[in-house]
């Protein structure tokens, strides 16, 4: 607390400039209270992600099930260790960012350029990995029938593992057409066509008895999502709307709409953060190179993009956790 | 004044720091998959055992990342409350109004007069 204390000695010498509040420098201290607003904005989306989903507690879609992929490894069940890497691989570039900071207190030019750059580099390998994420997202795996009341059907075997539509649907002669600009009126396009109509997947599913419904309903004892018998499978079927593959703002193969609405925005929100975090260090990295802070004797800017680098990590943990574990 | 000053070395510190995110996250991961049924289906609060673990852990790791990484253990008492404080503060008491209303609407949709047929 000495920084705010006031003795007769200093008061004529307080106001004159040259005092540094709280034992920061202005840049400093103004990143951090632009981090702790940011901070703010963030858990706002969180509480709302949770908000809705204390909501719908009983129907909100298993994190586990939704995110399985691991690069190269097609077709094997890998929940949340791709995610876990793209922890490590932020936490880490958060280690380099914070040796760069200390070599800039050493005044090590070369050591802060190296570090400055892996973490750049580590910037860059996340954004991919995220990339990668909502590319498995939006395109979905299995796909799922979506009801008239907007709750998901999907189709599982007797061992309740997933089954991929394209697997067992039907094919149906068909009169649908694909609206174009070239034949729509007024030279508007319609939407695309989803691959099977619910007739196909409610004849594919009659003629194959193995496969039954899992509805989005969650057992409260077992946590599991509640599969149906093969009657109350054929019985649900009915109303089926649409098919949905993967997912976007309106449809969601996985469950709940507002899961993959949260999703894009929060990771989204994220990912815009970590991408303007990148811009800055390679802006910041060339100042270095470049030798601005050599002249200046000071590495602080190294110091203050660091803060913010941080914090992106320091947000990522709980998305981290409240994505995909909790 | 004292710390920006301060040449001596950091390094000791920040590996130690990033072995214990490194741990914390692999446990969160091994907790994640297995998902043992003695945590999972047990509640306290109205949230499963193992949730509170995730939750408990994450802060853990968030206070090792602003303490050690962002530096809030080198600067001075009034910084760090005005940083931490607001946070702590409005966070918890946002969450806690946000989730016990979506709790409310969740029995409200199981037990009302009216029916979702969805």
């Amino acid at each position: 607390m000495a920084a705010t204390v006031t003795s007769p000695a200093t008061t004529g010498k307080l106001w004159d400039g040259g005092n540094e509040p709280m034992g920061a420098s202005y840049g400093k201290m103004m990143m951090w209270f632009f981090i702790v607003s940011d901070a703010l904005t963030f858990s706002g989306f969180l509480a709302a992600y949770g908000f809705s989903r204390f909501k719908f507690i009983g129907t909100w879609p298993i994190a586990d099930e939704v995110f399985t992929h691991f690069p190269f490894m097609h077709g094997v069940e890998a929940p949340m260790y791709y995610v876990a890497l793209m922890t490590f691989i932020l936490i880490f570039s958060s280690v380099t960012m914070v040796l760069a900071v200390d070599a800039g207190h050493h005044l090590k030019k070369t050591k802060v350029a190296i570090y400055m750059l892996l973490t750049i580099i580590g910037g860059f390998i996340f954004l991919g990995s995220q990339a990668w994420e909502w590319k498995n997202f939006i395109g979905g795996e299995f796909g799922a029938v979506e009801t008239k009341g907007g709750a998901v059907l999907q189709f599982v075997n007797k061992e309740g593992e997933r089954v991929a539509v394209a697997d067992f649907a039907a094919h149906l002669p068909t009169t649908r057409v694909q609206k174009t600009k070239a034949n729509g009126i007024w030279f508007l396009s319609g939407a695309t066509l989803p691959e099977f109509t619910v007739e196909e997947v409610a004849e594919g599913l009659k003629a194959h008895p193995e496969v039954l419904i899992r509805t989005e309903n969650i057992n409260p004892t077992t946590k599991k999502k509640e599969i149906l018998s093969r009657d109350a499978s054929l019985e649900a079927i009915k109303g089926g709307a649409l098919f949905v593959k993967g997912a976007n703002l309106e449809h969601n193969e996985y469950g709940h709409k507002l899961f993959a609405d949260f999703f894009f925005f929060i990771t989204g929100f994220h990912g815009f953060h970590v991408f303007s975090g990148v811009v800055i260090n390679i802006l910041i990295f060339l100042n270095v190179i470049y030798g601005t802070y050599e002249r200046r004797k000071s590495y602080e800017m190294v110091e203050k993009v660091g803060l913010y680098w941080h914090f992106v990590d320091l947000v990522w943990v709980f998305v981290f956790t409240f994505f995909y574990l909790v | 004044m004292s710390h920006t000053h301060e040449h001596t070395s950091n390094l000791g510190r920040i590996w130690t720091v990033f072995g214990i995110l490194s741990a914390i996250t692999i446990v969160e991961v091994i907790l994640g998959i297995a998902k043992p049924d003695v945590l999972f289906l047990h509640e306290l609060f109205r949230l499963s055992i193992l949730n509170w673990i995730f939750i408990i852990l994450t802060v853990v790791k968030a206070y090792y990342i602003m303490w050690a990484f962002m530096h809030l253990e080198g600067e001075k008492g009034s910084l760090r409350w005005s940083i931490v404080s607001p946070l702590v503060f409005l966070i918890i008491y946002l969450v806690f109004i946000l989730l016990i209303e979506g709790n409310y609407i969740f029995d409200v949709f199981h037990q009302s007069q009216y029916k979702w047929i969805f």
